[in-house]
C-alpha cells in the first residue's frame, strides 16, 4: 500500500498492513492528518483536530507487540462531536454547549475502538443538537459534500459523511434518531449501519430523543462496518438504553451470501414521492438482491408522523431549560421547531406512543415471511446547501425535515439498517436493508453481497 | 378575529415561561401546525381502550 493509496484504503486493509509491519500506524495517521489539514478547509466535515493525542496513540500502536491482533491497529477515525472526548466540551453542534466543561471521559464506543488498535484523529461537523437532516451548522458553517461541494452532506452526521466519503478517514462515528447515520450515507455515498435500538452503548454521548436516538459506524466498505461494530458492542450500565445482550458476531457472517435469505421491496409509502434515481437505486439493489416480492409495510405514514411528534416534545423536554434562559443562542431553526415542541399537548404525544407498539407489533409479523426489506434512504440525491424545498408526489415541502420520510418509519421501532450506497452519476443515492431486531448480521450480510456484485460500492469523489 | 393557534402559542409560551419574541412567531406556528397536523393524523387512527404505549415503567 502506497502513500497515494492510504486515503482510500479501507480499515482492514490499514489495520492488516500496521499489523504486518508494512506500514507504521503513526505514518497512517500523520498521512490522515495532512489530508484533514489539506481538504477540511474545503469540506468543513472536522471541527476539533486531536492531532497530538492521535500521534500519541500511534506510537503506542506501533510499539505494541500485539498489533497484528488488533483488528483496528492503527486505523484513523473521528466522531460527530456529540461524542464524549476527554479534554474537549461536548458541543453537539450547539454555540451553547461550548461552555460545558471538558469531557474528563472519552464515550465508550470511542475507548472500544480505541483499544482494538484504532486511533482518534477529531470531532465531526453536525446539524445543532441533531435536530437536522441537511448537514448545515450556522454556527460552524456547513460541511460539503465530496462529491460536489456545492451541495448537502445531508444530517444530522454531515461531517462523518464528509470525512468518511471524501477520504479523510476510513471510519467515523454518528447518531441516528430519525436518520442521521442513513441520510448522510445516502448523500455522500458511504456504506452506515443504523444498530438495533439499544445494542450499541450510548453513555458519555449528547442525547436528542432518548427513546429514538442510536450511535452507529461510516465506512467505504461493509467489512469495515462489521469490524467495528462488532468491537463496540456489548451491554454498558452507564445506558439505560442499552440491552442486556452478549456480543452477536457480524464478521464471521459476511461472507456467507444470499442463499436462504428471503428479501423483499418496501412499496407503497415507500415509492410514493421518491425521485426517479432513488427508484433506480432501488431497483438496481433488489434485482441484484434477487427481491421480487413486495411487501407493504403497514400505517408506514402514520409512523413517520409518530415518530416526528414524539422527536420534537422530547427534544423540547431535553432542551426546555435551555430554551428558557437562552433561546438566542440556539440556530433560530431549531430553537423555533422546539419552541413549538414544548407546546404540543401529551395527550396527543401519548396516542404517538400507544401506535408505536400497535406498528412494532405489525412490522414484526412481516419478518415471519422475510429476513430483510429494502427500502430507499433518501427520496433524492444531495439537494444544493441552502435549499429549503423539494417537491416530493407534487407537493412542495422544506427539505430540512422531509430528508428523512422513509428512515423515520424504520427507526421509529428501532430496526437495524444498513445504508448501502449506489454510485450513480453524478452522485450517489443510498437504499436502506432492513432486518428484524438483533440481526445486524443479516443486513450486513446482504449489503456485503452485494458489494461482491458491485451493485453497491462507495465512489471516489475528485477532490 | 385572531387566529387561534396564535393566541394559543401566546399563552403557551406565557404558562411555559417560554420567550417568544415577534419575529418567532410565525415559525414557531408553522412548525407547530405540521406537528399538530402529523398528532392528529396519528391519534385518528382507532386502536382498543387496552393497548399499551411503546414506554412501559417495570419497578
Amino acid at each position: 500500500m502506497g502513500a497515494a493509496d492510504l486515503p482510500w484504503a479501507t480499515s482492514a486493509e490499514i489495520a492488516h498492513a500496521v499489523g504486518a509491519g508494512e506500514q507504521s500506524a503513526l505514518g497512517v495517521v500523520d498521512a490522515a492528518l495532512s489530508r484533514i489539514a489539506k481538504l477540511n478547509p474545503t469540506l468543513n466535515a472536522f471541527t476539533a483536530v486531536t492531532a497530538e493525542r492521535a500521534r500519541a496513540k500511534a506510537r503506542a500502536v506501533d510499539g505494541s507487540r500485539d498489533k497484528s491482533a488488533l483488528p483496528l491497529a492503527g486505523v484513523p477515525f473521528a466522531v460527530k462531536n456529540l461524542f464524549d472526548i476527554q479534554g474537549l466540551p461536548t458541543v453537539a453542534g450547539s454555540k451553547i454547549n461550548r461552555a460545558r466543561p471538558k469531557a474528563d471521559r472519552d464515550s465508550p464506543l470511542i475507548e472500544k475502538l480505541e483499544a482494538a488498535g484504532a486511533v482518534l484523529v477529531g470531532a465531526l461537523n453536525m446539524g445543532e443538537y441533531a435536530y437536522d437532516f441537511t448537514g448545515e451548522n450556522v454556527h460552524d458553517g456547513p460541511s460539503r459534500n465530496p462529491h460536489d461541494i456545492t451541495r448537502m452532506t445531508g444530517g444530522s452526521s454531515g461531517g462523518s459523511g464528509g470525512a468518511v466519503g471524501g477520504g479523510l478517514v476510513p471510519l467515523a462515528l454518528g447518531s441516528d434518531t430519525n436518520g442521521s447515520i442513513r441520510v448522510p450515507s445516502s448523500l455522500c455515498g458511504i456504506f452506515g449501519l443504523k444498530p438495533t435500538y439499544g445494542r450499541l452503548s450510548r453513555a458519555r454521548s449528547f442525547p436528542f430523543v432518548a427513546s429514538l436516538d442510536h450511535l452507529g459506524p461510516f465506512a467505504r466498505s461493509t467489512l469495515d462496518l462489521a469490524l467495528s461494530y462488532d468491537v463496540m458492542q456489548g451491554a454498558d450500565a452507564d445506558d439505560a438504553g442499552c440491552a442486556q445482550r452478549g456480543h452477536e458476531f457480524a464478521t464471521p457472517e459476511l461472507t456467507r451470501g444470499l442463499d436462504g435469505l428471503r428479501i423483499a421491496v418496501a412499496g407503497g409509502y415507500f415509492k410514493k414521492g421518491a425521485f426517479p434515481e432513488a427508484l433506480a437505486a432501488l431497483e438496481r439493489v433488489a434485482k441484484a438482491a434477487g427481491a421480487r416480492d413486495e411487501v407493504e409495510i403497514p400505517e408506514a405514514a402514520r409512523a413517520r408522523a409518530a415518530a416526528y411528534v414524539i422527536t420534537t416534545t422530547e427534544g423540547a423536554a431535553l432542551h426546555l431549560d435551555r430554551l428558557r434562559r437562552q433561546a438566542r443562542d440556539f440556530d433560530p431553526a431549531v430553537r423555533d421547531r422546539l419552541i413549538a415542541g414544548a407546546m404540543v399537548p401529551a395527550t396527543l404525544v401519548d396516542k404517538a406512543q400507544i401506535f408505536r407498539r400497535w406498528y412494532r407489533e405489525r412490522v414484526l409479523d412481516l419478518f415471519k415471511t422475510c429476513d430483510a426489506i429494502v427500502a430507499p434512504a433518501t427520496p433524492c440525491t444531495a439537494p444544493k446547501i441552502g435549499q429549503q424545498t423539494f417537491t416530493l408526489d407534487g407537493v412542495e415541502l422544506p427539505v430540512r425535515p422531509n430528508m428523512g420520510i422513509y428512515t423515520q418509519p424504520i427507526s421509529f421501532i428501532g430496526l437495524p439498517v444498513v445504508a448501502v450506497p449506489v454510485p450513480l452519476s453524478p452522485l450517489p443515492i443510498a437504499v436502506q436493508i432492513i432486518a428484524a431486531p438483533w440481526r445486524e448480521d443479516v443486513a450486513l450480510r446482504i449489503a456485503h453481497a452485494l458489494e461482491q456484485m458491485d451493485a453497491v460500492a462507495a465512489p471516489r469523489p475528485n477532490l | 378575529m385572531a387566529d387561534p393557534l396564535d393566541e394559543f402559542i401566546v399563552a403557551a409560551a406565557a404558562a411555559l415561561q417560554l420567550p417568544l419574541e415577534p419575529d418567532w412567531q410565525a415559525a414557531v406556528k408553522a412548525n407547530l401546525a405540521v406537528t399538530l397536523q402529523h398528532a392528529n393524523f396519528v391519534a385518528g387512527f382507532a386502536l382498543p381502550d387496552e393497548a399499551e404505549p411503546a414506554p412501559i415503567y417495570k419497578a
